[in-house]
């Protein structure tokens, strides 16, 4: 069982929701970024997305766009990422699933990335922009490393691509609660509710929903709904607001405990 | 991928039907003004004193550019498809200015996506486009050229996804796009057949075309990349040079990667970010070239060679004075043998361009 596995396994069992905070590496630079991983694995963060920043992030709203450029301005590359992660899990069993797109994977070499990502520690891989469809070569190294390849399924993702991701998929499926990029939202799609409960019937793999939740209150609805919440833009604009890495790093760690106080509150329904 | 598959369907479905052609052909004559000339330029074959060559002018198509051709076949598609809302990216313009139009035609709404430094650099045509009735949104993301202006109508068509129809304008992104601009512009190369076969008895000897994303040479080759005789050049922006690390082509100095949906050829760094490209050319500035020509060039079928800017402001002087034509930035053919023809895709009118090539030749107006 990997890192993501247990970890849902475990919560279910405490009838909790996973709070899974988005942080972007190398930004500003690793080094805060490191201070930062610690700080939300001590506010209550029950899995960490740590992204790697890409040129051209067409899944990404102006919050992380404008993050990825401070990190690729300060020379970030994979191995430095594999660095921080195996710095990370020194003292740490959070599990960590890197969230990018796949050019930059493409280009260091899908089997070498895999095998460098499993050995520093890292548990999942999510490609943005690499459909089902595209994936079996991707998926062939992360099965053979054990990484759990998890997918995205959208409102507008059909009955097809449903069952596809549902077989496809490991660790949990990511639904995105929106048409369109990541990003603070007021509102959500009021559909949402629905169409979890297609995804549901389809699948056993945990699900959780991402793009968009900004707030405490928006966290504790979605953790009666789903069984994660992702929670990025609004995190990664309290980084960039923040002075100085200890203070991102508090900072960081305030708003992720403020987030999961919220959803241990909303009483789950067992599924 | 919702959105691309229902896009690929509703394109398989009126590529077979009848009317749709005859829709297209309508507007692609009585609107665009096809059939462009097919044009022997006595004086330049003089000059140069080798091949004879044609010009395939489609300069003289509506709005100034091949791009015409692909955004009337587009947007027919998405009438049928029932959107309402037309976007585009654009580098130079020129494919802006022909998707805004085409959206003024069919009375739909139009946002056209450019790069905050196109839009300084081609202001004239973010005038045209605005004199159509669209809206201009300048992109300030990244390196604020072509490759944002994608991203950002990327962005707004995942968001807008069910009443946008996103109206690509070249053989790249994600398919069917390559497939189908190239259908839609392969008339430039039906057209050149045609005529070549009338004016000269026999096929061409040569195609040569500018690439940057690839749509205008696609359009002239594919209607040939059966004929083994006919052989076919791209030519990529060299921009300061390719040793320089200064420039825009992505087959001659670019490995293969995967940008916006399309494996390819595409210019990136050690680490797999996409580059920057530079080019005088502003409509070849894009970082990626079509998949198609890609595999064109490994399968040995298209050859590429480069231009530098400093070539191709050459060659736009020497075709202006020799045979009074002003063409967008293009690189004149070396002297091949004298009993063969080339037939040169002249993509686009280089009026937009004189600010350009006057501020590089130092000239003030």
């Amino acid at each position: 069982m990997s890192r993501i596995q247990a970890k849902f396994a475990e919560l279910k069992k405490r009838g909790e929701a996973a709070l899974i905070p988005f942080v972007t590496a190398g930004d500003p630079d690793l080094e805060t970024t490191l201070k930062i991983l610690r700080a939300l694995e001590k506010g209550g963060a029950d899995c960490i997305e740590l992204g790697i920043p890409f040129s051209d992030p067409t899944a990404d709203g102006p919050t992380i766009q404008r993050s990825s450029e401070r990190a690729l301005k300060n020379g970030l590359s994979l191995p430095r990422i594999f660095r921080l992660v195996r710095e990370f899990r020194r003292n740490s069993e959070l599990p960590v699933i890197l969230f990018g797109y796949f050019n930059p994977i493409f280009h260091y070499g899908l089997r070498e990335f895999c095998r460098q990502a499993a050995e520093a520690g890292v548990d999942g891989m999510l490609c943005v922009d690499l459909p089902p469809e595209e994936s079996a070569e991707l998926k062939r190294w992360t099965d053979d490393e054990g990484l759990d390849l998890i997918f995205l399924l959208s409102p507008t993702s059909g009955s097809d691509r449903i069952q596809q991701v549902a077989r496809t998929g490991r660790g949990f499926i990511y639904y995105v609660s929106v048409t369109g990029v990541t990003g603070a939202r007021g509102s959500f799609d009021g559909q949402l509710r629905s169409q979890l409960a297609r995804v549901r019937r389809a699948t056993s793999l945990p699900i959780g929903v991402g793009f968009g939740i900004s707030t405490p209150q928006q966290a504790s609805w979605i953790a009666g709904l789903a069984d994660a919440a992702v929670v990025g833009s609004a995190l990664v604009e309290k980084i960039e607001k923040a002075r100085g890495s200890t203070e991102k790093a508090q900072g960081a760690g305030r708003f992720v405990a403020q987030l999961k106080r919220a959803m241990r509150q909303i009483r789950r329904v067992p599924n | 991928m919702p959105a691309l598959t229902e896009l690929e369907r509703a394109y398989a479905q009126v590529r077979r039907e009848g009317t749709f052609r005859k829709e297209f052909q309508h507007y692609l004559h009585q609107y665009a003004g096809r059939e462009t000339p097919l044009y022997f330029a006595e004086r330049l074959t003089q000059k140069l004193g080798g091949a004879k060559i044609y010009l395939k002018r489609e300069d003289l198509c509506h709005t100034g550019a091949h791009k015409i051709n692909n955004t009337i076949g587009q947007i027919l598609l998405a009438r049928r498809m029932g959107r309402r809302r037309i976007i585009a990216e654009t580098g130079a313009g020129q494919h802006g200015v022909a998707t805004a139009t085409v959206a003024a035609r069919f009375g739909l709404d139009c946002e056209i996506f450019m790069g905050k430094e196109d839009v300084a650099r081609q202001s004239l045509n973010v005038f045209r486009m605005k004199l159509l009735g669209a809206k201009v949104r300048v992109v300030d993301s990244g390196s604020q050229t072509l490759k944002d202006a994608m991203n950002e109508a990327l962005r707004d068509w995942v968001t807008n996804v069910r009443d946008t129809y996103y109206l690509i304008g070249s053989v790249a992104g994600p398919h069917p796009y390559p497939m189908m601009v190239r259908d839609f512009q392969s008339v430039i190369g039906q057209e050149a057949r045609r005529q070549i076969l009338k004016q000269e008895g026999r096929l061409p000897d040569y195609l040569v075309a500018c690439v940057g994303g690839g749509s205008n040479s696609m359009g002239l080759f594919y209607p040939f990349v059966r004929d083994p005789k006919v052989r076919m050049l791209g030519v990529e922006a060299a921009g300061g040079g390719l040793r320089t690390g200064k420039h825009a082509a992505s087959i001659l100095g670019g490995d293969v990667g995967v940008l916006h949906g399309s494996k390819s050829y595409v210019l990136q760094d050690d680490g797999g970010q996409i580059r920057e490209t530079h080019s005088i050319a502003a409509g070849l500035d894009y970082p990626g070239v079509g998949p198609e020509l890609s595999y064109l060039r490994d399968r040995g079928r298209v050859q590429f060679v480069s231009a530098t800017d400093k070539q191709a402001v050459e060659a736009i002087k020497f075709l202006a004075e020799i045979e009074g034509i002003i063409a967008a930035v293009m690189r004149l053919a070396p002297r091949w043998a004298k009993n063969g023809t080339i037939i040169i895709n002249l993509s686009g009118r280089g009026d937009k361009d004189m600010m350009t090539v006057a501020d590089y030749l130092g000239v003030r107006l």
